[in-house]
């Protein structure tokens, strides 16, 4: 038995261990988080001078600040399944963080299933696939329900 | 002391999918505008060109470009980019040389030509780049359009039928603009029939991206004085950029700032607002305001952000007839991108034309009565605001 190879569509970004968390920076003097990490040493909050920051893996629930979905298949670099298979995307508020990040919501649910404000939780799930490869990416999932 | 400059002349080739090079919409528009100012290219001594990121290396040195081909005559030049804001940077580039003393008369113009379909990002493998991370994901322009849709239906009450009216009535005062590349007055059915891009938002809720060019003659107001001539005036442009932490969505971010350390702001808000602060005036003095539709449902976001009334209120507006021509307060008198579609570097440029020519009463059907103040807001990606205030 070949098992599939599971590897990040974008590394350092998130763990890809279960569960997963997306990785931000926290600063050292302010504590702001930051998502993606940064990539420069220098906090961005103008009040603050700010110039080391540790890794920490970020808050895996939150609520929902909006949603939609993808009826059209993007252009590249989005990799499309033929035929394309629209997907619903969410915006989620983490609530120690206090900060929104997007993302695809799991497959299967559709937007009628999603509400501003629903408690939303972070998967991993296939991006895209090449050959024996998953190419894995964070994902929103309505917190309790089974993907 | 004064910090307003006069507006001589405005122009612009029509919006299409012309497949034209954009030096030719540049040069058309800027032949308009200085005709409708009445003044040979010759005396302009200053011109600023809106970058285009999609027509080469021409496109990034729009300024010299459009210099060129109307003809080296020695002005000074400048070029800006920032996205759709970029109009707005170019004319604020001209208005603080003429301000400065460095020239009496300025040439501002923006053009571009635009690739069929979604507006995507370069290629290779880029992660560090967050345009290009989040169409990797799948999340493309009308996602953030329909993230703002929705919140406000599941925040406000907003309906479909709201965001189609827009486009309707949009589509309406489009239909009577020489300028506007869609001059087809769709109805309710016809949008709602629209297949879904990004729920709850349709095609025809959705702005093209469109061939274009726009031109905008600006001069000290000693020198509209000297000759005689009674113009609008440049009051205010502001070109803020957001307060840390942000705490809206904002396209192309795959995160907003976290607000732990820093209290939370809105940028879009505080645009129209720098803009006001400016020119003294407040939303009390509007006769109308041309606000960036790239979706139907963020005209009701703008009449919040500028002023028109409380967040929450603007479906409440919208309803009343008060956005529509004949109203208190038309919105997108133009059409809007509704009919225009988006041509980047024209863009912000176009919606300053109509200021001029409704506060000229030179609009024809299309006409705002008594119209004396009015404001553009606009929004461009990685954080440029844009807004400009022209009065009577």
């Amino acid at each position: 038995m070949s098992a599939r190879q599971r590897v990040a569509a974008i590394e350092g970004w998130y763990t890809l261990d279960e569960p997963a968390h997306l990785l931000g920076s926290r600063c050292n003097s302010c504590g702001s988080y930051y998502f993606p990490r940064l990539s420069a040493g220098f906090c961005r909050n103008p009040a603050c001078e700010g110039t080391s920051f540790e890794t920490v893996p970020l808050s895996r629930t939150g609520r929902i600040w909006s949603y939609t979905n993808a009826c059209y298949q993007p252009p590249p670099p989005f990799v499309s399944p033929t035929p394309f298979v629209p997907f619903a995307i969410a915006a989620v508020e983490l609530a120690a963080e206090r900060m929104i990040v997007l993302g695809q919501v799991v497959a299967g649910i559709d937007v009628g299933q999603l509400k501003v404000g629903m408690p939303m939780e972070l998967v991993l799930e296939s991006l895209y696939s090449e050959g024996d490869t998953d190419k894995l990416v964070w994902k929103w999932k309505p917190s309790g329900v089974r993907p | 002391m004064s910090r307003e400059v006069a507006v001589l002349g405005v122009g612009m080739h029509p919006w299409g999918k012309w497949g034209r090079n954009f030096v030719e919409y540049g040069v058309h528009a800027a032949r308009a505008a200085l005709k409708d100012a009445g003044i040979p290219w010759t005396d302009v001594q200053f011109i600023s060109g809106a970058a285009t990121m999609r027509c080469g290396y021409p496109g990034y040195v729009a300024g010299a470009t459009f210099a060129q081909a109307l003809g080296w005559q020695g002005a000074q030049v400048n070029t800006s980019y920032a996205a759709c804001a970029s109009g707005s940077q170019a004319l604020a580039a001209a208005r603080a040389q003429i301000l400065a003393g460095g020239c009496d008369v300025a040439l501002v113009v923006g053009a571009d030509t635009t690739p069929k379909g979604f507006l995507a990002p370069m290629a290779g493998y880029r992660p560090e780049d967050p345009d290009w991370v989040r169409f990797h994901l799948g999340i493309t322009n009308p996602t953030y359009f329909a993230l703002y849709a929705r919140r406000r239906m599941d925040l406000y009450g907003a309906t479909l039928e709201d965001f189609t009216a827009v486009k309707v009535k949009n589509a309406a005062h489009g239909a009577a603009n020489p300028n506007a590349r869609y001059r087809k007055r769709f109805t309710r059915e016809e949008v709602l029939e629209s297949a879904m891009v990004a729920d709850p938002l349709r095609l025809l809720h959705v702005c093209a991206t469109s061939d274009g060019g726009a031109a905008v003659v600006l001069a000290s107001l000693e020198y509209a004085q000297r000759r005689g001539l009674k113009t609008p005036r440049i009051a205010a442009i502001s070109t803020v950029t957001p307060r840390f932490a942000s705490t809206e969505v904002e396209m192309p971010d795959i995160a907003t700032d976290s607000a732990v350390a820093a209290a939370g702001h809105s940028f879009r808000g505080a645009i129209a607002a720098r803009a006001y602060e400016e020119a003294g005036l407040g939303p009390e003095d509007l006769s109308l305001a041309e606000v960036y539709d790239l979706a139907s449902s963020m005209e009701l976001d703008w009449y919040e952000y500028i002023g028109l009334c409380r967040p929450g209120e603007a479906e409440g507006l919208l309803r009343s007839g008060a956005t529509r021509l004949g109203g208190r307060i038309p919105v997108n008198a133009s059409g809007g991108l509704a009919c225009f579609g988006e041509a980047v570097p024209a863009q912000a440029l176009a919606q300053v034309c109509e200021l001029v020519w409704q506060l000229r009463g030179e609009a024809g059907e299309r006409q705002v009565q008594g119209a004396r103040v009015g404001i553009t807001a606009n929004q461009g990606l990685f954080g440029h605001g844009s807004a400009v205030i022209v009065r009577k």
